[in-house]
């Protein structure tokens, strides 16, 4: 730990934000860079964190892998992977690979430079999940956090008990085709592996633009279980099916080839009513991939750092929380980032 | 059962859009709840429960005493909604183990007085899990809003016991929660219950409607004819010590409507029609009894002017005074405890018209019979039903006994063809559940002269259904292929299909931006071939407004 302590500004000059996103001024680095950019470090493989295009691209094998199956050749110019724990010297920066628990190969960026720690959070949870590794809370002077579920109303149920709900109603309505809405990176696999850890071993039928990504993770050895292409069943074997498509693709034509389906949708958002409402989503559960209020204010106090910065999300109200714990506090209004890209 | 299978069960409803799902989560929580928890979760569903104690400011309260002030005003502003927000961002104390079945929290808060319910709310809250904090606060506020009527309810419970609708209606409102006779005799494990008849509503006999074409065949010497009334359905239960209102559905509307209940002095079962009558009219007691007569008392008002007196808990001085409540009487039931069902029409209608002279209650009067010689004085007189209040005619047999629900042939409605207008289709919506992947919300317009030269179209309506499944298919693509703007679910399209809309009547409104607002629209056919050009002008359909 470095020889700042709470009630002392940290010197903090060496970071600034710039139109292109945060930037690490004597390494001439950006991390989750808005549009291409000369030196990138990404924190993981959301579309809204890992833009294709830059020269140089650090950031964890899996997020290249994964980088790479969505851009191809335009992910970035040279790629340099990052070890878990490894740490590297770029302009008398140090920077490090911590697991940030939300997605396949998420990470917290640690980086450390005339005697200060910054650690930026990227997106991440606490709650344990078995398609990634888990978030290693990092003491340091400055944490720089996501808020995406900034607020107390969010707090997120047991993710068991939400499988619970979609398996409870696969018994009420056998012949409805449960449609799960996910997004391709991360919630799609993790609710696959939610419902194998209940002891759902049927085959779960996937929407063609979550079938690369579900491959992907089987190849970094995340096991999944029988996964068949939706658009290859008829429409009689997925009745009393459980059906993953991205969310666009449920209010839409694709979703007529489902019997009399359960629209359902896995995000925090759905535990306001009135956003469930919104997506017209019959069965809410509430399965999120960030961390929700109380993980928020526990990781402030688990890494202690005298200073918080909020990245993007409902900054104001963590930032009033953070300042009643006596830390100095304030929202970089970083922009670009979207609500809830999982 | 614990507040938190409750709470499941309200979440899971007010998320379920068809009818047929709802049935079955009522179906399956009947049958995997105990009692008496499950007969205070129906009686929260049908409205039975209410704390008066318990408002909105009760919760504030709680609030106030327990949330840090700057985040509990980002969150409500975030979810917008007070108990939701209250619920949701409760501090959570991780004592769900204690958590308090719904019979103990009804039990006790019933008994709660306002000054004590911010603190005993607190309490509550602090005993339940996260789950169940919503459901518990719009259960004690009474805003559950689930989309469960007490039909619907009535319904489920009939299915559970495997018994017909009707024979849950016979005992429904002799009964009080939490219900446990009711489910002892749909379990099985006792016979129906014995409820106090006096105050219980009978299924009413109700009508099958009549093609044109079958009117023809039909031998018209054994049927009576009537105005079909264009109110709402009641039935009026006066005895010694009760006077009530039901609804078609056996709602229990009195309390919205004490200026009838003030004149039900009597002891009958009565079948009419709730009307509103033009102010002053309530005046005088009711004549026209005689059969045959056309001249009955009062004069009615507009179906609007009934729809300010619908769905309200309680009604003000001035909306009595202005929008006064009348019954058009046209069966009885029971006199004096006498079951008059078994009797023919004729002779039920002898009855009725003999106790309406006796009793002359006020603000109520009879339905008259309307004399006809044929067929072709029938159909003339419900050609020319353009009146205020009549929507068509009733044909009843003159032999036929009163049958709760829907026997096909004693009763007829008649109904005057619809009024239909060429509109020009203007914004369509994505439906919900298994509609959700079609635009199947229709908002038509008609044209309007415009200051200064031209025409613009102006919205008059909205309508989603009356086409086939195919239609829907074709319109869906239609849609898709003219848009030209989009918001949210919604999508306006190129002014260039022509929809020709059917209603029932169409009335002045001061709530629509043209001014009319039509009764039941629905698509009646699609004019593919017909230029928007020709659609209808805005005027036409302000002559047809019935004054
Ligand atoms: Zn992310
Ligand atoms: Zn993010």
């Amino acid at each position: 730990m470095t020889a700042t302590r709470h009630g002392r500004r940290p010197p903090v000059s060496w970071l600034a934000v710039r139109p292109e996103g945060l930037l690490v001024v004597p390494a001439g680095v950006f991390v989750d860079p808005l549009r291409a950019v000369d030196r990138a470090l990404v924190t993981h493989g959301h579309a809204d964190h890992a833009r294709p295009g830059s020269a140089h691209v650090g950031a964890t094998e899996e997020t290249l892998a994964i980088m790479r199956a969505r851009y191809g050749a335009a992910a970035g110019g040279r790629l340099e992977p990052f070890a878990w724990g490894e740490t590297r010297s770029l302009g008398g920066v140090d920077i490090t690979f911590r697991p940030a628990g939300h997605v396949l190969g998420s990470a917290q960026i640690v980086l450390e430079h005339a005697g200060t720690r910054v650690v930026v959070t990227g997106d991440y949870k606490r709650t344990a999940d078995p398609t990634c590794r888990g978030f290693e809370p990092v003491a340091c002077d400055v944490l720089v956090t996501e808020a995406t579920f900034g607020l107390p109303v969010f707090r997120h149920p047991p993710p068991a008990a939400e499988v619970a709900k979609l398996l409870d109603s696969l018994r009420l309505f056998p012949e409805r085709a449960h449609a799960v809405g996910v997004y391709a990176l991360g919630k799609c696999q993790r609710l696959i592996a939610l419902l194998r850890a209940a002891g759902y071993d049927r085959p779960i039928y996937l929407h063609g633009a979550l079938v690369a990504l579900c491959e992907l993770y089987e190849a970094w050895g995340v096991s999944l279980g029988p996964l068949l292409p939706a658009s290859a069943a008829a429409k009689a074997d997925l009745a009393g099916a459980i059906v993953l498509a991205p969310p666009s693709a449920l209010a839409d034509r694709w979703a007529r080839r489902l019997p009399d389906p359960v629209v359902a949708a896995a995000s925090g958002w759905m535990r306001v009513r009135q956003r469930a409402r919104q997506r017209g989503v019959e069965l809410p559960l509430v399965i999120s991939d960030h961390a929700d209020w109380p993980e928020l204010l526990a990781t402030v106090e688990d890494t202690d750092p005298a200073e918080v910065w909020v990245t993007h999300g409902r900054e104001d109200a963590l930032v009033h929380a953070v300042r009643q714990t006596g830390r100095a506090a304030r929202a970089l209004a970083l922009v670009g980032f979207e609500d809830e890209p999982e | 059962m614990s507040v938190t299978a409750f709470a499941l069960l309200i979440e899971r409803l007010a998320f379920m859009p068809s009818r047929t799902g709802k049935l079955r989560l009522l179906e399956d929580h009947f049958r995997q709840a105990e009692d008496p928890d499950r007969g205070w979760a129906l009686a929260a569903l049908t409205g039975a429960l209410s704390f008066p104690a318990v408002k909105a400011g009760a919760i504030r309260a709680a609030a106030a005493a327990r949330l840090d002030p700057v985040l509990f005003a980002a969150s409500y502003d975030f979810v917008g909604d007070l108990a939701e927000t209250v619920a949701l961002m409760w501090p959570d104390t991780g004592v769900s183990a204690t958590a308090p079945s719904l019979a103990e929290a009804v039990e006790r808060l019933t008994l709660s007085g306002r000054a004590e319910a911010p603190a005993l709310l607190a309490a509550w809250l602090d005993r339940l899990d996260d789950s169940a904090r919503v459901a518990f606060l719009k259960l004690v506020t009474g805003g559950l809003r689930v989309g469960v009527s007490a039909r619907l309810a009535k319904t489920a419970l009939a299915r559970f016991g495997g018994r017909a609708p009707e024979e849950i209606e016979e005992v429904w409102h002799g009964l009080a929660p939490p219900y446990r006779d009711l489910f002892a005799w749909l379990d099985g494990r006792a016979g129906r219950p014995q409820v106090n008849h006096a105050a219980t509503f009978r299924p009413l006999m109700l009508a099958t409607p009549l093609e044109d074409t079958e009117a023809a065949a039909l031998d018209l010497s054994a049927y009576a004819a009537e105005w079909k009334w264009d109110g709402i359905r009641v039935q009026l239960v006066a005895g010694a010590d009760v006077r009530r209102i039901f609804s078609r559905t056996g709602d229990d509307i009195t309390p919205a409507f004490p200026d009838i209940a003030r004149h039900m002095a009597f002891d009958a079962v009565l079948d009419g029609e709730l009307l509103v009558a033009r102010p002053g009219a309530e005046a005088g007691s009711g004549s026209g009894s005689g059969s045959g007569s056309n001249g009955a008392a009062a004069e009615i008002a507009p179906f609007n002017d009934l729809q300010q007196r619908l769905n309200r808990k309680t009604v003000t001085r001035r909306m009595l005074a202005e929008h006064p409540a009348w019954v058009r009487l046209y069966d009885i039931l029971f006199e004096a405890g006498e079951d008059l069902r078994g009797l023919a029409f004729t002779d039920r209608r002898a009855r009725l018209e003999a106790w309406f002279a006796r009793i002359r209650p006020q603000c109520m009067d009879l339905s008259p019979l309307v004399a006809f010689a044929g067929l072709e004085e029938l159909a003339a007189l419900r050609r020319g039903a353009r009146g205020r209040a009549i929507e068509g005619l009733m044909l009843k047999r003159r032999d036929s006994a009163y049958v709760g629900g829907r026997p096909k042939g004693p009763w007829f409605k008649w109904k005057r063809g619809p009024l239909t207008l060429d509109t020009v289709l203007m914004y369509a919506q994505r439906g919900h559940g298994k509609r959700s992947s079609y635009y199947s919300d229709f908002t038509f317009g008609a044209w309007r002269e415009v200051a200064g030269g031209g025409r613009e179209l102006v919205p008059v309506g909205k309508a989603y259904f009356g086409f086939t499944d195919a239609e829907l298919v074709d319109l869906d693509r239609w849609v898709r292929t003219h848009t030209t703007d989009r918001f949210g679910p919604v999508r306006a399209v190129e002014p260039r299909l022509v929809l020709e809309v059917a209603f029932d009547s169409v009335h002045r409104s001061s709530r629509h931006k043209s001014g009319v607002a039509m009764r039941f629209p629905r698509v009646h056919r699609i004019r593919w071939d017909k230029p928007a050009e020709d659609a209808d002008a805005l005027a036409t359909l302000e002559a047809m407004i019935a004054e």
